[in-house]
């Protein structure tokens, strides 16, 4: 079947989709976008965190076809041509990023954080990122970045 | 394979009614993971995400009526008030992502003995409402789960909603897990005290083929319980409710906890629930209007 959705503010189109393949597929095999990671598929990792429709989900737990019509941003629409997301930015100046398989999905996931709450606190970090799994970090620099993150955009305000 | 996607709530009973083999997903989040690995084949998939009615809810005459595909998320940040059982339920279900998508009519889908929506819809005397081209039809929660994932449903049928009575007291839900956030529940607990009724609902997850009430320790709490002069609980009461609870469940030894360890634990969530929420009713907090 085919698949019309709108990914990081561009309609694209999906030919020969299975009609039990998962939106990740779709993005990584179909529409060459491999930001968004396949670890697991099973909802367990959430390095494959998309935003559809502006909220975060799991890609791989998406069927394609459910994704018809709908807006989705991956990772890959979060930075301009210049500039790194403040997000991604504080991840890097953190050092939350060693292998970096788990950052995409860590990335989507505390861009949604931040931008619905200004300050959250360090049991609201956590808890918004129960989700995924870093097999690197600790999760210590992980959460230095998510507050670094989360200050400037409070002091950009 | 077939992908059919309704635009309607008619045609998705017809599409049902026609292909009964079809199988419905709403969030996902349980179906996508058969599908990521293989565990199912089914010759079509029915996506009900274009039924808008199924992501409402309404409060007519002091019952919900909440759709079927209304996200956990939703419930938590619009409901909490009104269904408080529920929506702490909600709370613990996986993580943000999961919460997002996953929904009631898609945990009652599965019938999984393990569902965390199940014990608090049980402990408030829930009704789900489900429908076919043959006209629609109400199940108490405690008639729809009849054995390990299988439900009482017809293959003709879809689950429009769960109704359920604003809370009219306390409500408490608590679950056992190996961590904090993103795991299936050892053994979970919901109470749902009645004042008006002065009667008491419970639910048990977890340690049973399916989720079930425990009436023996809801009979002893409504005859015991002393709502106009509500005075602190008799310890032996307590203890004697925990006891009862462990005694509805019928739990086995699997990788996430012993039999007797889920007995144990469901024992203490009861005495506890029951504490907080017999706290709660005492100070009148739970009142909606106070
Ligand atoms: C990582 C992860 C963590 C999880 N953690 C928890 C947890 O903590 N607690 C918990 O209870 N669950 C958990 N789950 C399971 C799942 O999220 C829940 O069971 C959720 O409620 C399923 O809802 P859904 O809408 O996503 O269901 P779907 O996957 O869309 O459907 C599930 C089943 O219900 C059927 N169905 C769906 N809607 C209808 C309808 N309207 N009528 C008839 N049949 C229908 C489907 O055909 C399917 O068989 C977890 C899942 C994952 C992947
Ligand atoms: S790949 Fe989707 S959550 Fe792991
Ligand atoms: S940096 Fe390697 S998994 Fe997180």
């Amino acid at each position: 079947m085919r698949v019309n959705l709108t990914v990081n503010g561009e309609p694209r189109q999906a030919d020969d989709v299975w009609p039990g393949e998962s939106l990740l597929y779709v993005l990584r095999e179909r529409l060459g976008l491999p930001g968004s990671k396949n670890a697991c598929e099973q909802g367990e990792c959430g390095s494959c965190t998309v935003y559809l429709d502006d909220t975060p989900v799991c890609a791989c737990l998406v069927a394609a076809g459910q994704a018809e019509g709908r807006a989705v941003r991956t990772v890959e629409g979060l930075a301009t041509e210049e500039d790194l997301d403040p997000v991604q930015q504080a991840f890097v100046e953190a050092g939350a990023v060693q292998c970096g398989f788990c950052t995409p999905g860590l990335i989507v996931a505390t861009h949604d954080l931040v931008r619905r709450n200004a300050k959250p606190t360090d049991p609201e970090i956590r808890e918004a990122l129960a989700g995924n799994l870093c097999r690197c970090t600790g999760y210590e620099k992980i959460l230095d970045a998510v507050r670094l993150a989360a200050a400037r955009r409070e002091e950009a305000r | 394979m077939e992908f059919l996607r309704p635009a309607s709530w008619p045609e998705a009973l017809s599409l049902k009614a026609e292909n009964p083999e079809a199988v419905p997903i709403a969030g996902g989040t349980d179906l996508m993971v058969e599908l990521n690995f293989d565990k199912r084949r089914p010759p079509a998939i029915l996506d009900l995400g274009r039924i808008t009615e199924l992501t409402e809810w309404s409060e007519v005459d002091g019952v919900v009526w909440l759709g079927a595909a209304v996200p956990y998320q939703r419930i938590i940040t619009e409901l909490a008030d009104r269904l408080p059982g529920l929506a702490m339920a909600a709370r613990t279900v996986g993580s943000p992502q999961i919460r997002n998508r996953g929904t009631v009519g898609g945990n009652l889908g599965s019938a999984s003995p393990a569902g965390d929506a199940h014990p608090p819809l049980l402990a408030a005397d829930a009704v789900v409402e489900v429908a076919s081209v043959r006209g629609a039809r109400t199940i108490p929660v405690s008639e729809f789960f009849l054995g390990v994932k299988r439900a009482a449903l017809a293959e003709d049928e879809l689950i429009r909603a769960v109704r359920q009575p604003v809370a009219d007291g306390p409500q408490q839900f608590s679950k056992v897990g190996t961590r904090n956030a993103m795991v299936i529940a050892v053994c979970s607990f919901a109470l749902a005290l009645h004042p008006a009724r002065g009667t008491v609902g419970t639910g048990i997850g977890s340690a049973a083929p399916t989720p079930r009430r425990a009436p023996a320790a809801e009979a002893l709490l409504a005859g015991e319980l002393d709502w106009q002069q509500p005075k602190p609980l008799p310890e032996g009461l307590v203890i004697r409710f925990g006891e009862l609870v462990a005694a509805a469940a019928a739990p086995i030894d699997d990788v996430r906890g012993s039999a007797a360890y889920r007995r144990h634990a469901l024992a203490v969530l009861a005495r506890r629930t029951l504490a907080w929420t017999w706290q709660d009713y005492r100070s009148g907090r739970w009142s909606r209007c106070a």
